[in-house]
């Protein structure tokens, strides 16, 4: 059993027509239905059809996000660990012919790093790599959340796609977390964004929530990359992906996130806009849809932007983040993979927050916890 | 205004409601509702408190004078992850005292009565006191009050959805089999709910999500303590029965020694 044959049973094309083809009539039961929306409400809150009722979606999102995760919002942070990758992307950075120097993190940069980040406070920790196989495989993981575990509560990870025994490897070193987006579940045009390397490989990806589930990873993020494709249709498939997992895998938690394309050093500009109105439609319908999602939010927004996110159904975000291995403590040489845009300290992000009337939570959970 | 003391265990309470810590806004309005709502007995979740730490942030925000702290175990999954948090947080907390939570669930936050019932087994023989969260389910409670639980803490609707007392009927049975006191946990979504629960004969409610996203949570928290009060002295002083259907208007057994 997996996501494929589910997904096998939408078309593109149908889904967006399904999307389009919502009234008004639909947008307000979806807003008005007690109980479990399913993926027809999700396509009349993410429709043309429910602009309109941006704010009554608004309302309902910031009630149901209180109710579900009361004034808090979690903070975490990234940690670069390396920049190598063999992967062309057409969209990243990092990509394999992009001129930038290349650097992975030996044991005693990454503790510089830990050292520079758990002076913030930290406990909740998310690890990023490119995609290098040799280099930066399962073995140099294990050894990393070795090194690492016994300095956080919750460990998260953002790398390449693994198979079940190696996540089932790096649980038991104390991976709490892993995220995974699919980028686009566009099939035919996810290729083209993916010209080179074992990232090309669309089922391998799509099947990788299934094979994280049945390793007993507690919490798996999904989402796709906004500015790619039409993001109505993609955040559909997230959701069909999502309830799927929920059902299937039920002792895993789910996060979704919403990267948007930001511009870096040799990467294509975005295919299609997605304004700001867009995204806090996005994250409304996520949030009407699955009370208990977690939506995370990263350093690529502006902080205006990120401020007035905060009450919309947002549950976790960064701050301080630095995009390239090092960035912390090790002064910078390699480039970043995108250019954040709150460059706020983690101090002055926690005082936002608490300005709002929400207590920002550094940790929420406990690496006894498994 | 006073009501019998409630007894845990050892441990004394005149206030029989119980405050969660979760979802506050701030510390500093967590700590002013724990101490407006008269609460001797507040929870705080081991995964939010830096253990390593002397002062922890959420800890020193509760040590208020008559207030007691029950860890819980929010988190874990199994029975032996229950175990293992339970001795780290009597460690760090320095209390017997324990929420045992363990819900493998992580969207609707229900209890898993198998392993509860095997977690209370084990920390029972370590001397724990034990208040595990459960469904209501009335054999249920007879088995974790066999296993050596100090009370049951049967839930009244899923956490955090102010539902009410969804699982009356269930309630009613254990309140009215347990031999250890019965703590109304979660669903609990306004004072109303808190004195119906009361009244009913629960011997204390545990009240978070409806507290610490009120608007004004220390009012809220102020409303509740007098709400849960009143249902215990509606209790005590042993309440007529409501009537549920209409009764003959002449008696029918009148007509008895008349001959
Ligand atoms: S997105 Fe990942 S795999 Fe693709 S080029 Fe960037 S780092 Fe490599």
């Amino acid at each position: 059993m997996s996501f494929l044959p589910i997904f096998e049973q939408h078309s593109w094309e149908g889904m967006a027509e399904r999307i389009n083809g919502k009234q008004a009539a639909d947008v307000e039961r979806a807003l008005n239905k007690q109980g479990k929306r399913d993926l027809d409400d999700f396509c009349a809150l993410v429709s043309p059809a429910a602009v309109p009722y941006l704010e009554r979606m608004a309302q309902l999102s910031y009630r149901l996000t209180r109710k579900r995760f009361g004034n808090t919002t979690q903070l975490y942070i990234p940690m670069y660990l390396s920049n190598e990758c063999h992967n062309i992307c057409t969209y990243c950075g990092f990509s394999v012919h992009n001129k930038l120097a290349r650097r992975t993190l030996n044991q005693q940069q990454i503790l510089r790093e830990v050292e520079a980040i758990k002076a913030h406070g930290f406990e909740h920790l998310l690890l990023v790599t490119g995609e290098a196989n040799r280099t930066v495989g399962v073995d140099y993981f294990e050894q990393v959340l070795e090194w690492i575990r016994p300095y956080f509560a919750n460990l998260t990870m953002e790398v390449q796609a693994l198979d079940q025994a190696d996540y089932e490897r790096l649980i038991q070193k104390g991976l709490n977390s892993v995220l995974l987006y699919q980028e686009t579940y566009h099939r035919d045009n996810y290729r083209q964004y993916h010209p080179k390397g074992k990232k090309g490989n669309f089922v391998y990806r799509l099947e990788t929530p299934d094979r994280l589930g049945r390793a007993g990873i507690h919490r798996i993020g999904l989402g796709t990359l906004l500015g790619l494709e039409d993001w109505r249709t993609d955040a559909a498939f997230v959701a069909l992906h999502l309830g799927y997992l929920e059902r299937q895998y039920w002792q895993t938690k789910y996060s979704v996130s919403l990267p948007r394309l930001r511009p870096a050093a040799g990467v294509q500009s975005p295919n299609v806009e997605v304004t700001d109105r867009d995204f806090v439609q996005l994250i409304c319908a996520y949030r009407i849809y699955s009370e208990n999602v977690e939506i995370s939010l990263s350093t690529r927004e502006r902080p205006a932007f990120r401020d007035h996110l905060l009450k919309l159904g947002i549950t976790s975000m960064s701050a301080g983040s630095k995009t390239e291995p090092g960035g912390y403590a090790i002064e910078e040489e390699a480039l970043e993979q995108f250019e954040i845009s709150d460059e706020r300290t983690p101090e002055e992000v926690a005082a936002m927050i608490r300005r709002q009337g929400f207590e920002p939570v550094w940790k929420d959970w406990d690496s006894v916890l498994g | 205004m006073k009501t019998e003391p409630l007894h845990i265990a050892g441990h004394t309470f005149q206030s029989r409601l119980f405050l969660g810590t979760g979802k506050f806004g701030s510390n500093q309005l967590m700590h002013d509702a724990v101490v407006a709502s008269g609460s001797e007995l507040v929870t705080v979740a081991l995964r939010r408190v830096r253990l390593q730490e002397q002062e922890d942030e959420v800890v020193s925000h509760l040590q208020i004078p008559g207030v007691k702290l029950l860890p819980n175990t929010s988190g874990v999954r199994t029975a032996k992850e229950a175990v293992l948090a339970a001795q780290l947080a009597r460690e760090a907390l320095q209390t017997n005292l324990l929420k045992l939570e363990i819900h493998p669930d992580p969207r609707y936050l229900l209890p898993d009565p198998i392993e509860t019932l095997a977690a209370t087994e084990i920390l029972a023989r370590e001397g724990f006191i034990i208040l595990p969260y459960i469904n209501a389910d009335p054999v249920l409670c007879k088995r974790l009050e066999d296993a050596g639980a100090a009370a049951v803490m049967p839930l009244g609707a899923p956490i955090g959805t102010n539902q009410g007392l969804q699982t009356r009927a269930m309630l009613e049975i254990i309140i009215e089999q347990s031999g250890v006191p019965v703590v109304v946990d979660a669903g609990i979504g306004a004072p109303s709910q808190a004195a119906e629960a009361m009244e009913m004969g629960a011997d204390a409610v545990l009240v978070n999500t409806a507290i610490a996203v009120a608007g004004d949570p220390v009012a809220m928290a102020e409303a509740f303590k007098l709400a849960t009060l009143c249902g215990r002295m509606a209790y005590e002083a042993r309440m007529g029965s409501v009537r549920k259907s209409a009764e003959a208007s002449s008696p029918l057994t009148a007509f008895l020694g008349q001959e």
